[in-house]
């Protein structure tokens, strides 16, 4: 690490998403503790820290992928573009189609191809064959797993390699043109080449919708965000652009996680 | 073994004894596992064996044509202008056609099945799905328990109380009839189609759930397009077991069918099953007649048909699980 002196002022940020005083619970156990946090528009924002920390817990609060867990608990407010998604009058289902969602083990249903990036245009409603295969294709295009699939777009997504099948859910997530796409360890599967595929993917997504991603692994955090929150025992630590937290950490504890001192 | 333990003992130019070792223990209990599988297999084929032989008669046997030709068993005979199926084993010219007991058969099956099949998958799907982990540990056991009931305690509930509700709600003609039958078999098909349901729904990977959620689904759409699809293969052969115990129960519809062997669709009436008419006719039957014989060539007939379903729906069921998972 090389560093730098030069003293740049953080960029002002548009929000695109914004917790206040988040806090998460399993039963009466705290996995989240009173987490502000913002998520800049057309960023990638990564979420890094030692196993356990809450790192899936806070993602999963983002799209309320939580209120589908047992005896979980949220306090505090969420906000997309300015309004509560944990108001009082939210469709829980809505925020999900608007903030999509990928795994750490890519899961494909036992679908065809096609019907697997057609299944959330299809539960949207739309019916038009012709308009959901050009959806389709968008997608797949978009995952940068078109020329793969092309040919075998009505056999079993199940069928795909590891690599693929991940490129294939994030097709499936992207189909319904989220704004927002929640990311969990997508990369902890797969082999250096699906992993830099699936990086330069993430770049170029970046263009049109705001990332959150969670990764174990530093260099994907340095490669792929351009803002990092580094979280510790359930709590927000610090964050800050990737660039100067990974040279110019503030506190000690993400200096001595970032240099592999723990966790 | 001996010099193994000394060249081990022996420590200081130790070689590596990679020869076969004997395992006998091993060898033993292979062949005998091996030897009741045989077994098994062997006593289901000498069953096979022995319907096989006493039904044959009926096709080449000249003391059974003189009662009764393979081609009279299935079509009609004239009688006073009109045609009719008749099952008349015992009377002056005795009449074999067994046309009435398959359509029974049939009958009450359908019933039962359409009875069984959506009260059982629904139950299935709520147990799975919607139930609470206690709810679901008491109920699942409890449906279980009812494959447990004595098919004569099944067959005398559908004969006493049973056949009064029917006859007071649909007003049939006859009091035991296909549908008191057909539901009393249900009894005993439910737990069975329940059981394999529930097992297949809770087999689905909880990814996919989760998956479909996170794509926007409501937990109906989720159930409905992902996870009853995902385990269709295996509800399906819930239901082909299903029916395999409908079609072979005997002794419900003995006892609430009202065993006339009837030609017609009509389920208020009496139907006599296949299985009813060999329980009943066999005990008292000459060895060695057409009556014997023709007996005979219903059971295997009766088998034959199962095992062409089943062998069918398990064609399909191998189809879709293949186009499931991905294999080719
Ligand atoms: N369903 C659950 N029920 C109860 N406790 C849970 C549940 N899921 C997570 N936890 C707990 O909440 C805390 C945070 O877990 P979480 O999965 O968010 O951590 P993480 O940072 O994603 O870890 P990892 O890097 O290993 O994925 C942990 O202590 C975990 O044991
Ligand atoms: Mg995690």
């Amino acid at each position: 690490m090389t560093p730098q002196v030069r003293s740049t002022p953080e960029l002002p940020l548009v929000v695109k998403m914004r917790t206040r005083g988040l806090s998460v619970f399993y039963g009466e156990k705290q996995a989240v503790h009173e987490v502000d946090l913002e998520v800049g528009v057309n960023q990638v924002l990564a979420l890094i820290g030692p196993s356990g920390c809450g790192k899936s817990t806070f993602l999963r609060s983002l799209n309320r992928m939580n209120d589908t867990v047992d005896g979980v608990r949220v306090l505090g407010e969420v906000d997309l573009d300015g309004r509560p998604i944990y108001g009082p009058d939210v469709d829980p289902v809505v925020v999900r189609r608007h903030v999509g969602m990928v795994f750490q083990r890519s899961n494909p249903f036992p679908k065809s191809i096609f019907d697997n990036v057609a299944y959330g245009l299809r539960i949207a409603g739309m019916r038009d064959k012709a308009e959901l295969a050009l959806r389709v294709e968008k997608a797949l295009r978009h995952a940068a797993l078109w020329d793969e699939v092309k040919d075998r777009l009505f056999e079993s997504g199940l069928g795909l390699s590891g690599g693929q099948q991940q490129r294939l859910c994030i097709a499936r997530a992207l189909a319904v043109e989220p704004e927002v796409l929640l990311m969990d360890e997508p990369a902890s599967a797969l082999d250096p080449i699906a992993t830099a595929r699936l990086e330069d993917l993430i770049s170029e997504l970046r263009a049109e919708l705001t990332i959150v991603i969670v990764t174990h692994n530093m260099q994907q955090a340095a490669r792929v965000s351009q803002r990092t929150a580094f979280f510790y025992m359930g709590k927000l630590v610090e964050v800050g652009e990737t660039q100067r937290m990974f040279t110019r950490p503030k506190e000690q504890a993400t200096e001595d996680y970032i240099s592999g001192r723990f966790g | 073994m001996s010099d193994a333990a000394s060249s081990k003992s022996s420590g200081a130019a130790r070689t590596l004894d990679l020869r076969r070792r004997p395992r006998r223990f091993e060898r033993i209990a292979e062949a005998a596992i091996v030897a009741v599988a045989l077994l098994s297999i062997v006593s289901v084929a000498l069953i096979l064996v022995f319907v096989g032989k006493e039904a044959l008669p009926v096709l080449y046997s000249s003391v059974v044509h003189e009662e009764v030709t393979p081609l009279a068993m299935i079509l009609p005979r004239e009688i006073n202008g009109h045609a009719a199926y008749l099952w008349q084993p015992v009377s002056e010219i005795p009449k074999y056609n067994i046309v009435p007991l398959f359509l029974g058969s049939l009958k009450v099956t359908v019933v039962a099945l359409l009875f069984a099949v959506p009260t059982s998958v629904a139950a299935a799907v709520y147990c799975a799905e919607y139930a609470s982990s206690r709810m679901r540990e008491f109920l699942k056991p409890a449906i279980e328990l009812m494959a447990g009931v004595p098919s004569v305690v099944a067959g005398f509930f559908a004969l006493v109380v049973l056949a009064s509700w029917i006859q007071r709600a649909f007003g049939t003609e006859h009091r035991l009839n296909a549908m008191v039958a057909g539901l009393g078999l249900a009894f005993a098909t439910c737990p069975v189609i329940f059981s394999v349901s529930e097992d297949a729904l809770r087999a689905v990977p909880q990814s996919y759930r989760t998956a479909a959620l996170a794509l926007g689904s409501t937990p109906t759409q989720a159930l409905l397009r992902v996870i009853l699809p995902a385990a269709l293969p295996g509800i399906g052969a819930g239901v082909m077991l299903g029916f395999g115990r409908a079609i072979g129960e005997t002794l419900i519809v003995v006892l609430a069918s009202g065993n006339a062997a009837l030609v017609d669709l009509n389920l208020g009436h009496s139907t006599r099953t296949v299985t009813a008419t060999i329980a009943q006719e066999l005990g008292e039957v000459v060895v060695g007649s057409a009556h014997y014989h023709v007996l005979f060539a219903l059971g295997a007939l009766l088998f034959l048909v199962t095992f062409v379903v089943n062998v069918i729906t398990e064609r399909a069921l191998h189809r879709s699980r293949q186009s499931l998972s991905g294999s080719k």
